[in-house]
């Protein structure tokens, strides 16, 4: 396998906004008070109709409530109704717009991650055909690819810089740190718009369900009882810009690949350790100075051994580090921008979340896998996120 | 900052159409000196061992054929590249029978079929092909935002990249929602400029590109990356590619 060189130090950007809305609520005041008090968004599965499979998910509440406006009719699905409903929560669109305002609509870039985007409504279309035609009011949604999201995001902000949607699986939405990071140093653009958005939907829960990697009770990371993952729905956006008035700071990112499998992990974590690794070369740190890892932590068998082996090699014991996918489900191409967030709260409050649901901790695990929550300033943090195709993402962001 | 230019040389080029299943098949058929039987029906990338040719996706094939090809023209290891794969829809036929199946029984779901249908199954498979561990993106866009990844990527440190793009045929219903036909995949090695290589200068602009002019893949919803294989090929100083509503990529071309 080749290894090149550790990249070098990259310059911080400012995180100037940010937001999640996820089964916990909408927005960061939601996040915070469910971190707090130990509440799971999890529920017994009700998504769709009967029969349904005998699971947990972490639904997000209110959409089915929540049209999107009427001059945005053609891009109607339950994905776009998320990404609208956390685009206006904390002030984001608004952060979003006078970004545009500041540096020119054609300077700021929209780069969003998700795994199925709006297939919900293609789904839709097939269950509902006839005579071998989609029903009309189907047929012309702009939603039938994955760049919809996008596309929609963009239409939303008014940003018309780069705009890509990044598509790989559960790492989605935290590459799209690494592009921005990317664009910017490039001069492509002055800011970006990232995130991730995704929602519930049959080729998900039923397709996660073929792979027998879907828990019948809420997912229990890193316990060694644990049977498998809870999905989600999330949506969540940051800004990043050069300077300006920071709540968090992007120090670093890495990726990588597994070159391994495209459903499992790679058995020691080379490409996990790959990804932290080149996140704290670029950060300009040594393991000893994160304060809190957001682990992927699916509480799928595979994964949650191998991330907390590479994570016993590589951190000192002194490390918090969780999976807070207890509180939210696995909001698969979300996970990224929903989890980042999480570690900025972590830094901006000094909370570090437990890992909810979990009590018996895999041998696998080294002292660095807490499920309880702790409280303690820290300076630095990083987040985890790998998907299907072993391609992995680590951030690393710091206080402001 | 305002201003952006960016410039890389083409160290390789890949590319397969069913009329014109290679690069160099590309070029003859511009030049009009194609043999008749160089045509084909499925790549069939020497890359993957033949059963996994066999159960692999379409998309994932084409998308194989054209970055191997590259690499190949590059003399570069695949293994030592960072790539980005660009593609509309990824792969539909895989689509459509989840879809259905959903539609009908949805707990017969295929396991393979579902890891198959992830946006990144073609990057996924590449590099679990060529062993490489470098990083890989995979993006729904248009190519030219994957022409800009890849040259921010080279900005940025990485000393050459992989970029590919690629789309399939969608299977008659969803014709309906999401139109492409045939089979395409083209592929670039971008690295440093260097003497005696064609270079490529992208900026930023309003404006609309032109509607693709391409005889061959016009179906495919790729097509747009076709005028500059196209330049390439023919040796045209310029071409601009779509990027965005009302936005525009420029790219300068100089030929080595």
């Amino acid at each position: 396998m080749q290894h090149a060189l550790p990249p070098s130090r990259s310059v911080p950007l400012a995180i100037t906004a940010h937001t999640a809305t996820t089964a916990l609520g909408a927005g960061l005041h939601a996040q915070r008070e469910a971190l707090r008090a130990g509440r799971s968004g999890l529920r017994r599965n009700d998504f769709g109709d009967a029969p349904r499979l005998d699971c947990w998910i972490g639904r997000v509440g209110g959409l089915e409530q929540a049209p999107l406006p009427p001059p945005l009719a053609d891009w109607e699905s339950r994905n776009h109704r998320l990404a609208w409903m956390a685009l206006h929560q904390d002030g984001f669109i608004e952060a979003a717009r006078a970004a545009v305002a500041r540096h020119g609509a054609t300077r700021v870039a929209v780069l969003v991650g998700t795994s199925t985007s709006s297939i919900g409504e293609t789904e839709a279309a097939y269950a509902q055909q006839v005579d071998g035609r989609f029903p009309e009011a189907l047929v012309r949604l702009l939603v039938h690819t994955p760049h919809a999201l996008g596309d929609f995001v963009a239409l939303a902000t008014g940003a018309r810089g780069p705009c890509m949607t990044v598509a790989t699986a559960c790492s989605s939405s935290a590459k799209v740190f690494a592009l921005a990071a990317r664009m910017l140093q490039a001069g492509l653009a002055d800011a970006a718009v990232v995130g991730g958005v995704d929602t519930l939907c049959g080729s998900v829960l039923y397709g996660f369900n073929s792979l027998q990697l879907v828990s019948d009770e809420p997912c229990r990371p890193f316990d060694i009882q644990r049977r498998g993952l809870s999905l989600g729905e999330a949506g969540g956006f940051a800004l990043l810009e050069r300077d300006g008035q920071a709540r968090g700071w992007l120090r670093g990112y890495g990726e990588s690949s597994d070159a391994h499998h495209m459903s499992a992990p790679h058995p020691q974590g080379l490409g996990a350790r790959r990804a932290m690794a080149d996140a704290l070369a670029r950060a300009g740190l040594e393991p000893d100075a994160v304060g809190y890892l957001n682990l992927h932590g699916t509480a799928t068998p595979a994964n949650d051994s191998v991330e907390a082996q590479a994570v016993a090699a590589m951190f000192p014991e002194t490390l918090h580090a969780s999976s807070t996918k207890g509180w939210t489900g696995h909001t698969l191409g979300a996970a990224g921008i929903v989890e980042s967030v999480l570690t900025l709260l972590a830094l901006e409050d000094g909370l570090l979340p437990g890992t909810l649901n979990s009590r018996d901790p895999d041998p696998a695990c080294g002292p660095q896998v807490r499920f309880e929550t702790a409280q303690r300033r820290i300076d630095y943090a990083m987040n985890n996120a790998f998907g299907f195709g072993g391609n992995n993402c680590s951030l690393v962001f710091a206080r402001a | 900052m305002t201003a952006t230019a960016l410039t890389a040389g083409i160290e390789g080029v890949g590319l397969w159409i069913a009329q014109a299943p290679s690069w160099a098949a590309y070029r003859a058929l511009l030049a009009g000196t194609t043999p008749a039987a160089e045509t084909a029906t499925r790549p069939a990338p020497a890359l993957l061992p033949p059963n996994e040719r066999r159960r692999a996706p379409d998309t994932v094939l084409v998308a194989l054929e054209a970055a191997q090809a590259a690499c190949a023209d590059a003399g570069r290891d695949p293994a030592t590249l960072p790539s980005v794969f660009v593609s509309t829809y990824g792969d539909l036929a895989i689509t459509e029978h989840l879809c259905q199946t959903l539609a009908t029984a949805p707990r017969e779901l295929s396991p393979t079929r579902f890891h198959n249908s992830v946006h990144n199954a073609a990057a996924g498979y590449w590099t679990i092909a060529c062993g490489a561990a470098t990083p890989a993106t995979a993006l729904s866009a248009e190519f030219a935002m994957g022409l800009l990844e890849a040259m921010a990527q080279l900005a940025t440190g990485a000393p050459a990249v992989l970029l590919v793009g690629y789309d399939g045929s969608a299977p008659a219903l969803l014709r309906q929602v999401a139109p492409t036909d045939g089979l395409l995949g083209g592929a670039l090695v971008l690295g440093p400029p260097a003497p005696g290589r064609p270079r490529l200068t992208l900026s930023l602009d309003d404006g609309e590109a032109p509607p693709p002019s391409t005889t061959v893949a016009a179906g495919n919803a790729m097509a747009p990356m076709l005028p500059l294989f196209e330049a390439l090929a023919r040796g045209a100083p310029a071409v601009v590619l779509p990027a965005g509503p009302g936005r525009v990529l420029r790219v300068e071309l100089a030929h080595g």
